[in-house]
Order: C-alpha cells, then structure tokens, then sequence
C-alpha cells in the first residue's frame, strides 16, 4: 500500500509531466476477433485522457489490460514506468478502476461498500472513517450511506460506483463510461468530480461513446474504432483533421437512403451518413450547399423538418475518419 | 490473508442480510424433525412381530425369554402377544406386524423327547424382508435346540432326564455367545439409532446445500461486477478464491454446529464424543466446499451453477445414505456408497455412537479430506479459467 497520492504535490501540468501510464503496442484478440489491435498512448499526471469510440471499438478490453484483468497478447503497460502485468499485486494500489457496468454490493449499503474497499486497499480504522465521509459527500450520498444500495436510484448507484475508485487517492483512475444511463444532475456531479481530480494530479482514463463529454473533460482524446487508435490529440488538433469542414445535421423523414446516395454525389459533401432520424452530412462551406442539399432530398422524397449547421466536432472528426455515426 | 478474511467477513455480512437464510438453516432441522416423528410410531427397525404360544411348556418359554425378549429390549423388535392362532394370523395378514411365530401344541414334549419339532412363522405377504426375518430368528433357535437335543440324548442315554433340566439345559446352551442371529447383527453392525441417523443424515444433506451459496462466489461477483474490482485490487488472486472457500466453511460449520445442538435438545438425538464429532464435521464441510466449489467452476452462469450443484447434493445424498440408510444394505450398494463424503460422515458418526473415540474414526475422517483435498486440486487446476472470464 505504498504510493498513496498527496495532492500538495500535485503539480497540475501534464506537459510533460511524468507519465503515471503507458500503453504499448497493445494488442488483444478472442478466438478468431480481434478486439485490440496495437493501441498506444500515454497519460501524465493531472492528465485526462479519452478513449472515444462506439460500441465494440475496443475501449473495455484495452481498460482491461491496462488494469490487469486481462492479459494482453502483445504489447506492454507501464504504470509509473514499471511494466505492469496481472501478477503486479503492490502497483495496483496506485489504480483506481470504474468498471463499465455497476459494480456494487446490492445488499451492502454505501457506506458499507466503500468500508470493505477501503479495507482492501488498506484504509484502517480513523484514516478510513475520515475518507469514507469524504468520498460519500463527494458523491453526495451522506444521507443514504445507510441505506442498502439496491435500493438506490440508477444515478445513485452509479455515482457510488465511481466514489468506490477514489477511496484510495489512485495516481491512476480508469473510468469506463462512467456515465451511461446516467440523468443529467447525476452526470454532472461525476463529470465534476472527475475534472476536480485531475485538478489534484490524478492521471485520468476515461472512456465514452459520448462526444460531449470528451470534449468537456478530456484534455487529450483518443479516436478508436475497430481495435485502433485512429486520431489522437487535444480537441482542437483533432477537429483541425476535418479542418474548413461543417457539419449539417438533417431531421428529416423519408427514404433516407436513398437521399444519401443522392446527396453524397454532391462535389462539397464529404461525407453522408444516415442517423437515427435524419442524415449527417460534412460538407466544404456549408452556406454554399444548402440549397443543392435541399433540393436533393426533395427529389429523393425525403421531407427536411429541420436543418442544423456546426462547426466541426469531434463527432465530425469521427465521421470523417471511420465513415460512421459515433452512436448507432 | 488479511484480503481473505475481509473478503469472507464480506459475504458473510452480505448472506446475514438474506431474510431466507434462517429459514433455510431451519429446513434441516425440521424435516429431521418430522421423520423422525413419522418412524417413531413405527419402532426404529420397523419390526414388529406377534406370538402364540399354543405350547406353554418349558422350551416355549427359553424361546421366548432367550431369544425374543432381548431383541425385544434392544428396541429392534416390537412383540405382541396373541391370544389364539386365528388372532395370530390375522395380525400378520392384515399387516398390523410383519410375522407371527407360532409354537405348536405339544412342542416342549417333542423337543425333550428328542424329535423333530419346529416354529411355525407366518410372515404378512407385503413385509417379505421382515418375515426372513422372524424365519432367522427361529431357525436359529431350531439350531440351537438340535445342538443341545444331541447333548440331551447323550445325558437321555445315561440315566432319565427331567423336563426342568432339560430346558434348563436348552437355556444354558442358548444364553452362550453363540449366536441367535437378529440379535448378533444389531449388536456388532455399526448403525445409528433412528433419531440420530435422521439428525445426522440431514445434517450432512443439506450441508452441501448450505455452502452453495459461498461457493458461487466467483460467479456471483462477476454477475455484480465487482470482480473486476477485486482483480483490480493490491490482493493476491489466491485471496479471492480464499475469502470465499473461507466463507463457505463458516456457513457450513455453523449450519452443522445449529442441527447438532437443535436435534440433542428436542430430538434426543446422540453424536457422541465431542472431539470425533468435530473432526468429522470439520473435515465434512471442507469436503462440501471444496467439492461444490469445483462443480461450480464448470458453470458459466450462477444459474447453471446452482442446478449443477443441487443436482450433485441431490444424488450424492441420496447415494451416500444420508436420506435413507443405504450404507446398510451391504452389497454392491454399500460400495457405491463410499464413493461419496456422506457415507463416511455417517460411517464416523455410528463409530462415535457405538462409543468410539476420536481415535477410533480417523479413517473416516480421513477418507473424507481425501475428497476434499482432491477436490481441491480440481479448484486449482480450474482456478485460471474462472478469472480468465472477468469482464470489467
Ligand atoms: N471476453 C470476451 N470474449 C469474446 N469477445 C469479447 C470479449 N470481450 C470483448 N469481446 C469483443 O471484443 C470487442 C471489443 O469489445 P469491448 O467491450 O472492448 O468494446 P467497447 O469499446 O468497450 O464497447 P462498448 O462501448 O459497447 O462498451 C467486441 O466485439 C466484443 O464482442
Ligand atoms: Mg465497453
């Protein structure tokens, strides 16, 4: 139980700081699948990192490796700069994981919950008691520690999900979608919490399929897709890759489809993708397209209800490296 | 092993908040309860028998004084007295008892004149087992009087024999070690009295049952997610495994601990030396955890777990004797049986009855921490494959 995080010595810049994670070459396949295919990166501390990537791109299995719960085909992983591997029991104290799906003791209460971790990550007797009231006000369960947590509601459960991973002070924490299903108040308290500990020094992993919330908390986001890093940099470098690009969103009903077979004929579009509900477009300018776009989908069939301009996101980044809508 | 016992102390806790769980260490006890009540009214080997006397002689009596009377003490025989043949009869067709011994008129005087003369047994159709039973008791009496006819005639040859002598010869001659069989087989055969053997056979039952539920763990943690949490902690792999073996043996233990008390107070039932009985539970609800641990680790889903695991307790009960008494019926049953911890449990248990000491049952001890030990190898070798599936 060495490495216990002091926040005093928290320097707050990640340039260059040390990197508290390094991932190399990661690779991981089941059977004939190939989940990860030779992902790196790194994260200094103060540093948040983000993995953003739609479903089955490969977030969890790479947080698996980088936790030890997995071991990886090839590749390696450095926490501090010693190589980490499932059998690592000391350096694993310096980790702080918010699995994917809840992970809680339903017939414990919160209190109850984060007694046993702490205890297992080696918290005792005053120490334990002062940090366990700190985390339950951090996730602003005071009232209900003591209620069994099956009766919570799916935000709060979810928030002593994530309070159970700071108990510790980690120098690593690993959140894989921390917020899914989550309302609104519930996400917010997390995502706050989450931006207040990398203000400590904490090296933060974080994964999402939510492109707001990467762009809110990461400082660093990692593009994946199919088991690869596609794009990785700060938000504004990645939204420099569609660079003069726009976004059009369309809502619209019809024959979608089609529409986007037509609309993608169009010199400017880049790319033309059906969403739930509408179409996505990137296009060059887009001012100048509108009217060929309208008039497109109008000879498709498709009636437009709305139209919506932005300026590039890291939605469109992802659009314009994969193809495909980040969400499906 | 800190890690261990944190990690038991936590499903421990856990299994505490579980309302079923009272009511489930209950269960045992209960049907225990029950049986033993239903068999009460039924005498403990089942055995009832009449008799009629139509003889009165001398050599009726040393039959029914020295070859039924101790059987009948013993508890093994319940005997009703009949009236006439026709009552005799009737108890043993309409199955009120399973045989009748019936002594013909006129038999003292043909034994003591050295004839042939016999006991008639007249056995209920439906108790087949029972009747060979009475037909044992008297043909080894019949035995018996044969041997001392022979010394008879000889004391017959050498001057004239009163009756009183006689039998009192056939008296001596039965009261020797010699066997009269019935008797002989509930004295020397290890087997437990009916209270105890109910006592005990649930005990050892439901045993496998009751660690179920910390033998699941893996899998249940995995259903809660937070195996990944615990393999992402700073504690040994081995601890994970350990806190839930742990938890197990503790439920178990207790669940045992709760039947031997419940069923000496208000049962009567008798486990005998304390030392000997601790050993064989000791090693009994290690070989329960291990071996349902194991059954557990080839189960993908907690589901599948527990009907594989019930399944096995089911039958390894069944077959260890622990609902009926199996282990007595000898042949090639009785072998199978030893296939399973049950039947040495109980095997022990009879020892321990019979007045044994510790000592005396370490090789039932024994046998049953080999099924624990090789279950526990089982664990180790499946131990990679049941991490190997957590997902965070
Ligand atoms: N234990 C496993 N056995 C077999 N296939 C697996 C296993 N774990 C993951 N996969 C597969 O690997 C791929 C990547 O899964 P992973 O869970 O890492 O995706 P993800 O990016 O976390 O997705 P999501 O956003 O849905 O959580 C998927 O195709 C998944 O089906
Ligand atoms: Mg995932």
């Amino acid at each position: 139980m060495s490495s216990r995080f002091d926040a005093s010595e928290a320097s707050g810049l990640h340039d260059g700081g040390r990197p508290v994670l390094e991932c190399r070459g990661l690779r991981k396949s089941f059977g004939s699948l190939v989940a990860v295919n030779g992902i790196s990166f790194h994260i200094s501390e103060g540093e948040t990192y983000g993995l953003l990537g739609p479903n089955g791109a490969g977030k969890t299995t790479t947080i698996s490796m980088v936790c030890g719960l997995l071991e990886q085909d090839e590749g390696e992983v450095l926490l501090d700069g010693t190589r980490f591997t499932p059998g690592s029991v000391k350096a694993r104290a310096g980790l702080g994981l918010v699995p994917q799906e809840l992970a809680v003791y339903p017939d414990l209460t919160a209190r109850e919950n984060l007694r046993f971790f702490a205890r297992l990550y080696g918290l005792r007797g005053e120490d334990a008691r002062r940090r366990i009231d700190e985390v339950l006000l951090l996730i602003g369960l005071t009232e209900r520690a003591d209620e069994v947590s099956k009766k919570y509601s799916g935000g709060m459960k979810r928030r002593l999900n994530v309070g159970i991973a700071l108990l510790h002070r980690p120098r690593l924490l690993v959140l894989d979608e921390p917020t899914a299903g989550v309302d609104p108040q519930s996400r917010n308290a997390i995502l706050e919490g989450v931006e207040r500990l990398a203000d400590e020094g904490v090296g933060i992993l974080y994964t999402t399929h939510y492109m707001e919330e990467a762009e809110r908390v990461c400082d660093r986001v990692g593009i994946v897709d199919a088991g690869e890093i596609k794009a990785e940099g700060t938000h504004r470098e990645l939204v420099d890759i569609v660079g003069e690009f726009d976004q059009i969103q369309l809502t619209a009903t019809g024959d979608l489809a089609a529409a986007v077979r037509a609309l993608g004929e169009i010199g400017a579009v880049r790319e033309a993708s059906v969403r739930d509900g509408g179409i996505d477009l990137i296009t060059v300018h887009a001012p100048d397209v509108l009217p060929d776009v309208f008039a497109k989908a109008a000879a498709a069939n498709v009636l437009v209800r709305r139209v919506e301009v932005k300026e590039p996101n890291l939605e469109a980044v992802f659009l314009h490296l994969t193809g495909k809508a980040l969400r499906d | 092993m800190r890690a261990a016992l944190l990690i038991a102390w936590k499903d421990l806790r856990q299994r505490a908040r579980d309302r079923s769980a009272p009511v489930m260490m209950l269960v045992p006890f209960v049907l225990a309860f029950i049986f033993s009540q239903i068999m009460g009214g039924i005498g403990s080997t089942g055995l009832r028998f009449a008799l009629v006397d139509e003889d009165g002689g001398p050599v009726a009596r040393v039959f029914v004084e020295e070859a039924l009377a101790p059987i009948v003490d013993s508890g093994a025989v319940e005997l009703t007295v009949a009236g006439s043949l026709r009552e005799g009869r009737d108890l043993a067709e309409s199955g009120d008892v399973s045989a009748t011994f019936v002594i013909p008129p006129g038999f003292s005087d043909e034994v003591m004149s050295g004839r042939e003369a016999w006991i008639d047994v007249v056995g209920n159709a439906g108790s087949p087992i029972s009747t060979m039973a009475a037909s044992s008791i008297a043909a080894s009496f019949a035995g018996e009087v044969t041997t001392s006819q022979a010394s008879m005639a000889a004391a017959a040859s050498l001057g004239s024999l009163d009756p009183g002598r006689a039998a009192g010869m056939i008296e001596r001659s039965s009261g020797m070690p010699d066997p009269i069989s019935i008797v002989d087989v509930s004295a020397t055969q290890k087997s437990l009295d009916q209270n105890t053997f109910f006592a005990s056979g649930m005990a050892v039952f439901f045993l496998f049952f009751t660690v179920q539920a910390g033998t699941l763990g893996i899998l249940s943690e995995r259903r809660e997610g937070t195996l990944s949490r615990l393999l992402a902690a700073p504690i040994p792999r081995w601890s994970i495994l350990g806190g839930q073996l742990l938890s197990s043996f503790a439920l178990g233990t207790f669940s045992v601990v709760v039947m031997i008390v419940s069923t000496s107070l208000l049962m009567g039932a008798e486990w005998g030396s304390p030392v000997g009985v601790g050993l064989l539970v000791t090693a009994g609800v290690m070989a329960a955890t291990a071996m349902m641990y194991l059954i557990a680790t080839f189960a993908r889903t907690m589901e599948q777990a527990q009907n594989m695991q019930s399944a096995a307790a089911l039958v390894l009960g069944m077959v260890g004797g622990a609902l009926i008494p199996i282990a007595q019926a000898g042949g090639l049953i009785e072998r199978v049986s030893l296939l399973t911890p049950h039947a040495w449990f109980l095997s022990g248990l009879s020892g321990l009855q019979g007045g044994g000491g510790a000592a005396d049952i370490l090789p039932d001890a024994a046998a049953i921490l080999a099924f624990a030990a090789v279950a526990g190898v089982g664990i180790i070798l499946r131990q990679g494959s049941l991490t190997r599936l957590a997902r965070p």
